[in-house]
């Protein structure tokens, strides 16, 4: 990784800011000149983050494949329409061609528009889940991380429970009582994932609350809630972005599990790992269009997320060791 | 030392004690009246009503958490109805074949991962660095159950290899010793473990490629080889440590998929089956088990961190 550092050498061809001319040079130079020169094209803050996220490669490529699988997703129902909801036995598991693409499925779906329908379940149970979790470990981890003390390793210590309380047990027995829709699975997972980002974010604010800003909005009498929200977050927010990305891959890799175990979407709602559960009980059949499709589309996605998720922390990483 | 530890086993005391909290609660809150589950949409009020005060289901919550705590002690795990037979005996005729697979599959992914990674490490950016991250990050970005059925349609279907189902001998021993029936549950498990370590020790090797004793040892006039053998391997496996204790519920989960997929009889398919028949103390018994041994790998690898790594302050 790159580092922009101001301090440059002019000389370089980098740097096109004009030398100074050293003739002119006044005796005694004003305070102001001898502060380090902003660039107006260095990088600082979050347009550094971009300026470092868009040198990796892998990160562009996976933000590309996001961008396109949203695209396919959400407008390719437009323009490409099939009925998702009347079921067509006589058309079942045709093979790819004649007016269907991708073949057609066990309940005579056309599998091109099943994956477009499917793909946006995946998307949205993933990203209000990893919200969901986010919100909630972001402020928990936020007030363990500021209280200190005893309601520090009081809540920390729940966090170690919960943590070892198997989640599928916990995501399992839930779903067994509730029905299944991109709500409800949201909220399953997003209750249950918030966790990990607790345990960052307190891991952040405890290194953040010794820096002066802190202390200052201590000193001048701001609330508590005021510094978590304006102060301690805003600081934070690196290291939470970066967790969502990871978040929303675990989410719907989550789903496919929950869909594989029998616990996905109920029918004729859809989402990709549904989708592909039900394909490989077809694997004897020879059905490949039932299994291969979807499952590039929710193994790009997921891969695509932690591309994105890897590129932005050392993104972060830049800007913190600036800082 | 000694009191680091003791204190150490002390919360991993009070995390066990929550975990048995957390899931008794949340089983009867999802399930109040056992007897309703146990005799059947069938049974009659009364005898649904009868069964709950015999087995002390209808006192309040916090004395069945007693009773459950103080059966505990005594290492009675409850009864399974659905299989009549006691949940110890159960999980004494499983839990050696999930030990086996697991334990295995841990062991051959940790002498594939750490070299794999620190290698990576050494030649970054090169065609194998980038050809093992890319395998890697499609073997992370999988669905479990996915990978199983391509290892079975590649290595059972089409080249005919091994055997779609795995060993279904009850003897941990027999399975052990059976290593053609055992090849693809242990391979997806080894590829699950392998994407998730190898990345890590790629990036724990990586800080310390860029640690002074390296300059040091290649001033004193040491080949990048040798100072990688003598002194970045063993830091960089420093991380790896926490890791395992850390990654233990993720293998875990993989394991339950993995044993469905194979149809491998260890504890994740019997916990999938008491699931499908509401078969509570089973279910209550598996978490129990598996948040224990998460706490102990979690407990283990803080000390033996501790002891591996002296510059870690002990408190």
């Amino acid at each position: 990784m790159i580092v922009e550092d101001n301090a440059m050498p002019a000389s370089t061809p980098e740097n096109s800011l004009p030398e100074p001319a050293p003739a002119t040079r006044p005796e005694a130079p004003p305070a102001a000149a001898l502060l380090p020169k902003p660039d107006p094209r260095s990088p600082g803050g979050w347009r550094g983050v971009a300026h470092s996220f868009a040198e990796s490669k892998l990160g562009l490529i996976g933000a590309a494949i996001l961008l396109l699988a949203v695209g396919f997703c959400y407008l390719g129902p437009l323009f490409y329409r099939t009925d998702q909801l009347s079921v067509d036995v006589l058309n079942s598991f045709l093979p790819p061609g004649g007016g269907y693409p991708l073949g057609t499925d066990d309940q005579g779906f056309d599998v091109l528009g099943r994956i477009m329908l499917g793909g946006q379940a995946s998307l949205e149970i993933g990203l209000l889940a990893a919200l969901i979790a986010t919100v909630i470990g972001t402020l928990y981890g936020a007030i363990a991380g500021l209280a200190g003390g005893v309601l520090d390793s009081v809540m920390m210590r729940i966090v170690d429970i919960l943590m070892s309380v198997p989640f599928l047990f916990i995501v399992l027995i839930v779903a067994t009582r509730f029905s299944s829709t991109v709500l409800s699975l949201s909220l399953v997972l997003g209750l249950f994932a918030w966790l990990m980002p607790a345990r960052l974010v307190r891991g952040e604010v405890l290194v953040l609350r010794t820096r002066e800003f802190v202390i200052a909005v201590k000193g001048m009498g701001g609330s508590r809630w005021r510094t978590i929200s304006r102060h301690l977050v805003p600081n934070a927010l690196g290291v939470i972005v970066v967790n969502v990305t990871f978040q929303v891959a675990d989410a719907i890799l989550a789903v496919a599990t929950l869909g594989f175990l029998g616990f996905g979407l109920y029918f004729p709602q859809t989402d990709w790992g549904g989708q592909l559960s039900g394909g490989v009980s077809h694997l004897l059949d020879g059905y490949w269009w039932l299994i291969y499709p979807v499952a590039i589309c929710l193994i790009g996605v997921v891969m695509a997320l932690n591309f994105v998720g890897d590129a932005l922390r050392d993104a972060v990483d830049v800007r913190l060791r600036r800082r | 030392m000694g009191s680091y530890v003791l204190k150490r086993l002390g919360t991993s005391l009070v995390v066990i004690l929550g975990v048995t909290f957390v899931s008794f609660a949340l089983l009867h809150i999802i399930s109040p009246s056992p007897g309703r589950t146990v005799l059947g949409l069938e049974a009659s009020p009364e005898a649904v009503a009868a069964f709950n005060t015999e087995n002390g289901y209808d006192r309040p919550f916090l004395l069945q958490y007693g009773s459950y705590l103080w059966k505990l002690l005594h290492f009675d795990l409850g009864y399974s109805y659905k299989l009549n037979q006691s949940v110890v005996d159960l999980f004494g005729q499983n839990a050696g074949r999930t030990a086996v697979l697991v334990s295995v599959s841990l062991i051959i992914a940790l002498f594939i991962a750490v070299p794999l990674g620190i290698a990576q490490a050494v030649k970054r950016n090169s065609i194998m660095d980038y050809t093992v991250t890319t395998v890697a990050f499609t073997t992370y970005a999988m669905p479990s159950f996915f990978l199983g059925m391509v290892l079975i349609e590649v290595f059972s279907l089409r080249l005919g290899i091994f055997p779609a189902q795995a060993s279904q001998s009850t003897s941990p021993w027999v399975v052990f010793t059976d290593p053609v029936s055992m090849a693809l549950p242990v391979l997806s498990l080894v590829a699950i473990t392998v994407a998730l370590y190898s990345r890590y020790q790629r990036s724990a090797a990586l800080d310390e490629l860029v640690a002074d004793y390296v300059r040091v040892g290649r001033a004193k006039g040491l080949t990048m080889n040798q100072v990688v053998r003598r002194h970045v391997v063993r830091n960089a496996l420093l991380p790896l440590i926490s890791l395992i204790g850390m990654t233990l519920p993720l293998v875990l989960a993989g394991n339950l998929v993995i044993e469905q997929v194979f149809n491998y009889p260890g504890l994740g398919l019997l916990f999938y089956k008491s699931l499908e028949s509401q078969d509570y103390p089973v279910l209550l018994a598996y978490a129990l088990v598996t948040g224990v041994l998460t706490v102990i790998g979690n407990f283990a690898a803080d000390v033996a961190l501790t002891f591996a790594d002296p510059r870690i302050k002990l408190r």
